[in-house]
């Protein structure tokens, strides 16, 4: 890598890419155009209806839950009768209902939801065009990585119709109870190797492409900070994810072949001494889980902070504040969140020496994320803001991610982590992070890039309405978590607590948060509105209406869709937030255009 | 291997491999050889991962060209090999730093 | 606009995308065997005996219950499979078609040979009651085998490819087909080095 910022004169020649595109490329049918597309366009689009669909599913999973929270044991009104009498009968949910919607709302949010729309969508749509390519390395590949996330995602929503429904041992699937558990934690296995799959191939594209396809003069320290942070992303995903799928293949042989590999003998279930070898660990899924599972963290947080990088140069019209530190950092931050994974694991009897080691690599690595957040909210001083909906999201994101860090230090530290352990202080923490945090940037990106890909701007006031009402809710919703959390309420009870002396004072908490959660729901649905209404009706807008100048923006608006992104391949002349630079006829010089062009003179 | 890669030099790469393919080979034997000793653990464990190094190396160096690969590459790998290690060591430690002991199966 | 790079390699890179492409897979693959041998690891220092009771009889070494000769023959076979298939890229960049075809079909060869002996052992094991859940022994050793043997049929499946109706490439785009056997050269390399590793830890020690 280092060895590439060096080459800035480096003149790449491009046999292939000489002449213009078009002719040759036979117009494609119906699905070879949008269904098994192989053209990076598409096939970012497909992730991103898919992703956006199961958030939905999964914030519709996690509303029901609020409804057991807010009012333990009452029948579900208006929606009761929808479910089965095995899993609400007469309305009211069981335990066993309630420990399934937990588990299927923390799987699909993460791996179906939030890492496909941030790196399958935007990645895949975004990165070439940022970088200049023609399409992604291996197209095929990137089709087939699509749809093995595609067949994950089935494969979980299916086992919610096995035999005693979808998983239930929680997202982190830990044995001897996951072990134990009923056919849908099978379904949860199979669903996670199509996932893990799927994420291994997208990663191998990705950074296949970022190396070897950039357009001519585009050094790695002239790459936009959105494509270091999936550069980084893509490395997290291919070096973390593999250790996680040899231990869904341990548990899966496990399940089926009768192995012991997570079971220590002597296991008494339902009254019976289980009839297994034993001599496993349930300490090893564990290592094996947080492995991919601690970097799977900044694998939906990085690619936040690119896109809110973007956004807050773009609309502050002037360079990002630190670019150099803020990109070491990142490449920082990618290596050390190898090497903290068992702050997750403080009680299982770790002794004090290793222990010592993980709480250090955790506070260290508090360090390059605080110098990023820094960075951003330096970058706003003495910028003329512009405040666009996009900017409002990612404005949003800058003091919620930093509320959600911050929250995360006792958690890092054992003493204050042995109270606060598998309480809703937990829940709270890792959901600023990953709610006001990421999807708030996420929504950023999509108000930010939608004329790009449509050619039409999103409708503003409805924006600004989805960005207000959600922004309030989200708060109203995570932050009496760490009041209960502080109180000691756990995470997993079935009635939120009820049946808990010390849980008595902050109860009332429960319907506040529920009531929040139903509101932000509704507001999704302006979202939903806009989303969809502004593709027919929304503002005719320019090829760069942001007058911005990364790479993306000097393709036309909704490029053709078969491989042709640019007219030729662009010439990088300059780094990629050159807002306002004095001298310049206009405030904003885009990468590729030479010196003569953009100077007043 | 890059594109300057002409017949000539490949006919010298086929002396090169028949002779990896020779050591391969007696490193097997001798592996296999050691472990007819019987040794206590920790000699044997050193002697087998050892040899398997070696055979690995040669492997990698000869048969997949990394002797004479591009920067980019091993960039790549020096990555994999940190943090493999990483998974290894950290894990294993974990296990033997454990409150009240370790687990009896 | 074609995607570049897809033959000749970048320059500032030295390498063409396919190459990228298959060293991150490979990368990838040692983390998801990194991962089953520390499980491994992590097992084994715990156990009191290794590999300990199974099916109600004590083994002391591993000798006792897996087949070190056939093991060490099975070794061999996939280090001439290494050796075959790197040659049959050779062949190739001398021009020598007919020599590539017989290297390559020796290669697809050794790896059924390799197949069908691991197929006798486990054939073995189970006449004698030895199934994954008689303990964590014979669990790792099918395991870690089993998901080895699923590499070699995944390498058997490109490699036939290639040796047949792939190899119509070599008169249209030799250069590309040249490229195409040395990227599936590397996974083959590969899944021999992971067998290097393989069959000292489990039948050796």
């Amino acid at each position: 890598m280092a060895k590439n910022a060096h080459n800035k004169d480096l003149q790449v020649a491009h046999p292939e890419t000489s002449h213009a595109h078009g002719e040759h490329h036979p117009e494609l049918g119906f699905w070879r155009k949008y269904v098994f597309s192989t053209d990076h366009k598409i096939i970012g689009l497909q992730y991103g209806f898919t992703a956006l669909f199961f958030l939905l599913f999964g914030f519709t999973l996690v509303m029901i839950m609020r409804w057991q929270l807010a009012y333990p044991g009452e029948a579900i009104p208006l929606i009761g009768w929808l479910f089965s009498e095995e899993s609400m009968p007469g309305g009211v949910m069981l335990p066993e209902f309630y420990n399934q919607l937990g588990a299927m709302h923390g799987t699909i949010m993460v791996f179906l939801g939030v890492v496909p729309l941030a790196v399958g969508a935007f990645g895949n749509y975004v990165v070439p065009l940022q970088i200049g390519a023609p399409d992604m390395a291996f197209p095929k590949l990137n089709m087939a990585s699509y749809w093995a996330y595609f067949l994950g995602g089935v494969v979980m929503l299916s086992s919610f119709f096995v035999p005693a429904g979808a998983a239930k041992a929680g997202w982190t699937s830990y044995p001897p109870l996951a072990n134990i558990e009923t056919m849908g934690q099978t379904m949860w296995l199979l669903g996670m190797v199509f996932l893990i799959t799927s994420s291994l191939l997208g990663a191998i594209n990705f950074l296949t492409t970022i190396i070897q396809l950039r357009a001519e003069g585009l050094t790695f320290m002239r790459f936009p900070f959105f494509v270091w942070a999936q550069l980084i992303t893509s490395f997290l995903l291919l070096l973390a994810f593999p250790p996680l799928e040899a231990a869904a293949i341990l548990q899966l042989m496990d399940r089926l072949a009768g192995t012991s590999f997570f079971m220590p003998g002597g296991l008494v279930v339902s009254g019976q001494v289980m009839d297994i070898s034993g001599g496993g660990s349930p300490l090893l899924w564990q290592h094996l889980f947080w492995f991919l599972a601690h970097p799977e963290v900044y694998v939906l947080i990085l690619p936040a902070m690119g896109i809110v990088a973007e956004i807050i140069a773009n609309n502050t019209r002037k360079p990002l504040w630190g670019y150099k530190a803020m990109v070491y950092s990142v490449i920082f931050l990618g290596f050390m969140s190898f090497i903290v994974w068992a702050h997750h694991m403080f009680i299982t009897g770790m002794g004090t020496a290793i222990s010592a080691f993980f709480q250090i690599t955790t506070m260290i690595i508090s360090i390059p994320s605080v110098i990023i957040l820094s960075a951003l909210f330096l970058s706003l001083w003495g910028g003329s803001i512009r405040f666009t909906t996009p900017m409002l999201f990612a404005l949003g994101f800058l003091p919620m991610f930093g509320i959600g860090g911050l929250t995360g230090l006792p958690l890092g530290l054992a003493p204050t982590d042995i109270h606060l352990h598998d309480t809703y202080y937990v829940i709270g923490h890792f959901h600023y992070v990953v709610a006001p945090g990421t999807i708030l940037a996420l929504f950023a990106g999509i108000y930010y890039w939608y004329p790009k890909i449509t050619g039409r701007s999103m409708n503003d006031l409805l924006g600004k309405i989805h960005f207000w009402g959600t922004i309030i809710c989200m708060n109203f919703i995570f932050m009496p978590m760490f009041i209960q959390g502080l109180a000691g309420v756990s995470r997993r009870l079935y009635d939120g607590g009820q049946l808990y002396q010390f849980a008595q004072p902050v109860l009332k908490w429960n319907e506040v948060m529920s009531i929040a959660a139903w509101i932000m729901g509704l507001v999704q649905i302006v979202f939903i509105v806009n989303l969809f209404m502004s593709i027919r009706k929304g503002k005719k807008v320019s090829d760069n209406p942001w007058e911005a100048t990364t790479l993306e923006w000097s393709a036309t608006s909704s490029p053709p869709l078969a491989h042709g992104n640019f007219e030729t391949m662009p010439q990088v002349y300059r780094g990629p937030y050159e807002y306002s630079v004095p001298g310049n006829s206009r405030d904003f010089a885009p990468q590729n255009e030479p010196e003569e062009k953009v100077s007043a003179a | 291997m890059s594109d300057s890669t002409h017949a000539e030099d490949v006919k010298k790469h086929v002396r090169i491999y028949i002779a990896v393919f020779g050591a391969l080979a007696a490193l097997t034997v001798v592996t296999v050889a050691v472990a007819y000793l019987h040794l206590s653990i920790v000699p044997a464990l050193i002697v087998a991962l050892f040899i398997a190094s070696i055979k690995g190396s040669l492997v990698a160096a000869y048969f997949m060209h990394l002797i004479s690969e591009k920067k980019v590459i091993f960039a790549l790998l020096i990555f994999t090999v940190i943090f493999l290690a990483v998974l290894f060591v950290l894990t294993i430690s974990s296990y033997h730093d454990q409150i009240g002991g370790h687990i009896v199966p | 606009m074609d995607i570049p790079y897809t033959v000749t390699a970048r320059p500032d890179t030295g390498v063409y995308n396919a190459k990228v492409g298959i060293w991150l897979f490979l990368a990838s693959e040692v983390m998801l065997f990194g991962g089953l041998f520390s499980a491994y690891i992590f097992l084994r220092i715990g156990a009191p005996a290794w590999p300990g009771m199974l099916g109600g009889q004590l083994y002391k070494t591993s000798f006792d219950i897996l087949n070190v000769p056939i093991g060490t023959f099975n070794t061999m076979v996939l280090i001439a499979s290494s050796v075959t298939i790197v040659m049959s890229w050779a062949s190739l960049m001398m021009n020598d078609f007919g020599k590539y075809k017989r290297y390559m079909g020796l290669t697809i060869l050794c790896g059924l040979a390799f197949l069908v002996v691991k197929a006798f052992e486990y054939n073995a094991k189970f006449s004698h009651g030895l199934f994954p859940a008689e303990g964590n022994f014979l669990a790792i050793y099918f395991t870690l085998t089993g998901l080895h043997g699923l590499h070699v049929v995944g390498g058997i499946i490109v490699n036939s490819y290639f040796w047949g109706p792939g190899s119509k490439m070599w008169k249209t785009d030799p250069k590309r087909f040249t490229n195409r056997i040395e990227v599936a050269g590397l996974y083959w390399h590969f899944v021999d080095i992971v067998w290097i590793f393989l069959f000292p830890t489990i039948y050796l020690l």
